[in-house]
């Protein structure tokens, strides 16, 4: 899954996923392009998680879970048979809802991603360590307390940690899944503003649940939504941010991003 | 109900409304018991705590010697020291550390990371759970039918270190597989995220993070070992023998010579009996404390 390309693209042609006999999602199709932030906004239960962990095949390691359709990563199928997850991983990170960094220490945080590259030269990781820091913009709180335990960071401090953690395998893509959804409003500016500044070399995908942040961040927003709980949600519009919270064509997603519901 | 302690409230809502306030009198009343009867409870618990273990050190701390420790009996066993029962006990110790440990701990393992929630799996699981139920003295009858007997290892410490190893393996098991599920499943998700494979995530964030649990559950499984008398009863443990030099051979241990010097001595020795339960004591409560200890530094760089 190495590519040339630095930053990646999906190209999602009708994916369906289903837990079990319940579809969760239908019909999805949709292009992501690099270097560009896409949001996923929704209601609660929407399927938008569900869509995120196909891009990097976390579905894999549920229970009967079932993906179909086509996802193509920098235009090869990531569900071939050939791909294998550990790769794709690598190069699409991912930050989750909570913090969730390792119980060690911020240097190790951040080193095991290279560590599990198979990456063993003290320099090499020094410097991957210092530079995805740098880029989660967390470097300068942290610079002369490397050796301290994750878990003496604050929440913000811990979600920029797990940024830089995603970061040292130079992946091409990241998700965040509600990467604010547990901070402050201070730590939630200033991960929106290390994504600004992500995405001149990576491309990203991101949940939110706040349509603030979503017209702030994002280049591109898809509204997923599932009309009621007996049928799978679906891709409703995607469009360019701008257009999408001042001219949305579909009268449901008008509704949503006006609060009507969810 | 007649009162109505909501009537009083507007008129104080401007002094500063503390928790106990809010509360009825009744509450508060409630309260104060099962503050009183906790307290109480827990009072009692220390108070025998402490009587135990003074009276067993006031009792045994005199026949504590050199000799005491290092000599074999002597004199029809109304005199002389406790040795070859301390390195029975410490041989036990080895055989279950051998064996039951690296078996539980696997199976541990096995049921929280690999085996899922299939139908087998659950009843195997049920199984484990009865295992810790069984009378250890039942323990005791089925190791002499298997171990002395049918495997013919006879009366010997090997016979007594399986039997005692069955006594602890659902310990071992259930403490290693609760001390997995400890571990929040954000940990793993990072973990794979990153490309680690599930071995990988296993042995670099899953199992160090479970150590301390899964190290006090280990060592808690050795003392209940060490402590039993039962199991060993049938299987090879001697009134007297010499030091034990191989697994073939009978021994000695301190939970039976305690037993046996209380019960059965024509010429009784009570300094014997109390030196050797302030030694078997002293030797489980030094590991258990030291334990602790570990697992609270431990823990504390562990909050997640
Ligand atoms: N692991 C799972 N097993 C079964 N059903 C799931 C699982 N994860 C999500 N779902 C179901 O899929 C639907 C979409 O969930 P999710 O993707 O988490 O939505 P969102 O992230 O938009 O809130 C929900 O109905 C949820 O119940
Ligand atoms: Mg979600």
């Amino acid at each position: 899954m190495v590519t040339t390309e630095p930053a990646g693209s999906f190209d999602i042609s009708n994916l369906s996923v289903s837990y079990g006999s319940e579809a969760a999602l239908t019909g999805v199709s949709f292009y992501i392009e690099p270097r560009r932030v896409t949001a996923l906004i929704g209601p609660s239960g929407c399927g938008k998680s569900t869509l995120l962990r196909c891009f990097n095949r976390m579905n894999d390691a549920l229970d009967n879970v079932k993906v179909e359709g086509l996802i193509a990563l920098n235009g090869s199928d990531i569900n071939a048979k050939s791909v294998d997850s550990v790769s794709l991983r690598m190069y699409v990170g991912q930050v989750f809802q909570r913090p969730n960094p390792f119980p060690l220490s911020i240097y190790d945080n951040v080193a095991f991603g290279p560590r599990t590259q198979g990456i063993r030269k003290r320099e090499q990781l020094d410097e991957l360590v210092i530079d995805s820091l740098k880029k989660a913009a967390l470097y300068d709180e942290v610079k002369n307390s490397l050796k301290k335990h994750a878990f003496e960071l604050s929440g913000g401090q811990q979600q920029r940690l797990c940024i830089a953690r995603a970061l040292a395998t130079k992946p091409g893509v990241l998700l965040m899944d509600e990467p604010c959804s547990a901070l402050d409003p201070i730590s939630t500016g200033m991960i929106e503003s290390t994504v600004e500044q992500l995405k001149e070399s990576v491309t990203i995908v991101i949940v939110t649940h706040n349509m603030q942040q979503a017209s702030r961040i994002s280049d591109t927003t898809a509204f997923l939504l599932r009309e009621s709980i007996d049928e799978p949600a679906q891709l409703i519009e995607v469009t360019d941010t701008t257009t999408m919270f001042t001219q949305p064509s579909d009268q449901r997603t008008e509704n949503y991003i006006t609060g009507r519901f969810g | 109900m007649t009162r109505t302690p909501t009537k009083t409230r507007p008129a104080r809502s401007k002094e500063v409304v503390t928790f106990s306030s809010y509360c009825s009198k009744r509450a508060r009343r409630i309260e104060a018991i099962v503050r009183s009867f906790t307290a109480i409870c827990c009072v009692g618990v220390v108070v025998l705590v402490v009587f135990l273990l003074g009276y067993l050190f006031i009792r045994g701390v005199g026949s504590l010697s050199w000799s005491f420790i290092f000599d074999a009996p002597k004199d029809r066993m109304t005199a002389g020291g406790i040795w070859p029962a301390i390195v029975g006990t410490l041989w036990l110790i080895g055989l279950v550390s051998a064996f039951a440990l690296p078996v539980g701990i696997a199976t541990g393992i096995y049921l929280a990371e690999i085996a899922g929630q299939s139908r087998p799996v659950r009843m195997l699981r049920i199984a484990i759970a009865n295992m810790a139920g069984v009378p250890s003295v039942v323990y005791g009858l089925f190791g002499y039918a298997a171990f002395s007997l049918a495997l013919g290892f006879g009366k010997s410490l090997l016979a007594m270190g399986l039997t005692l190893s069955c006594v602890t393996l659902p310990v071992v098991i259930t403490a290693t597989e609760e001390a997995l599920r400890q571990i929040p499943k954000e940990q793993r998700q990072a973990a794979m995220a990153l490309g680690c494979t599930r071995a990988r995530t296993l042995g670099k964030i899953v199992l160090p993070t479970a150590l301390p649990g899964i190290i006090t559950g280990a060592i808690l499984g050795l003392s209940r070992a060490a402590a039993e008398t039962a199991p060993i009863l049938f299987t090879g443990v001697a009134f007297f023998a010499p030091v034990a030099t191989n697994v073939t051979q009978p021994s000695m241990a301190l939970p039976y010579h305690l037993y046996i010097m209380a019960t059965q001595p024509t010429t009784p020795a009570p300094h014997i009996v109390w030196g050797t339960a302030l030694v078997l004591t002293g030797m489980l409560s030094i590991t258990n404390a030291g334990i602790a200890t570990w697992r609270s530094y431990k823990r504390r760089k562990l909050q997640w």
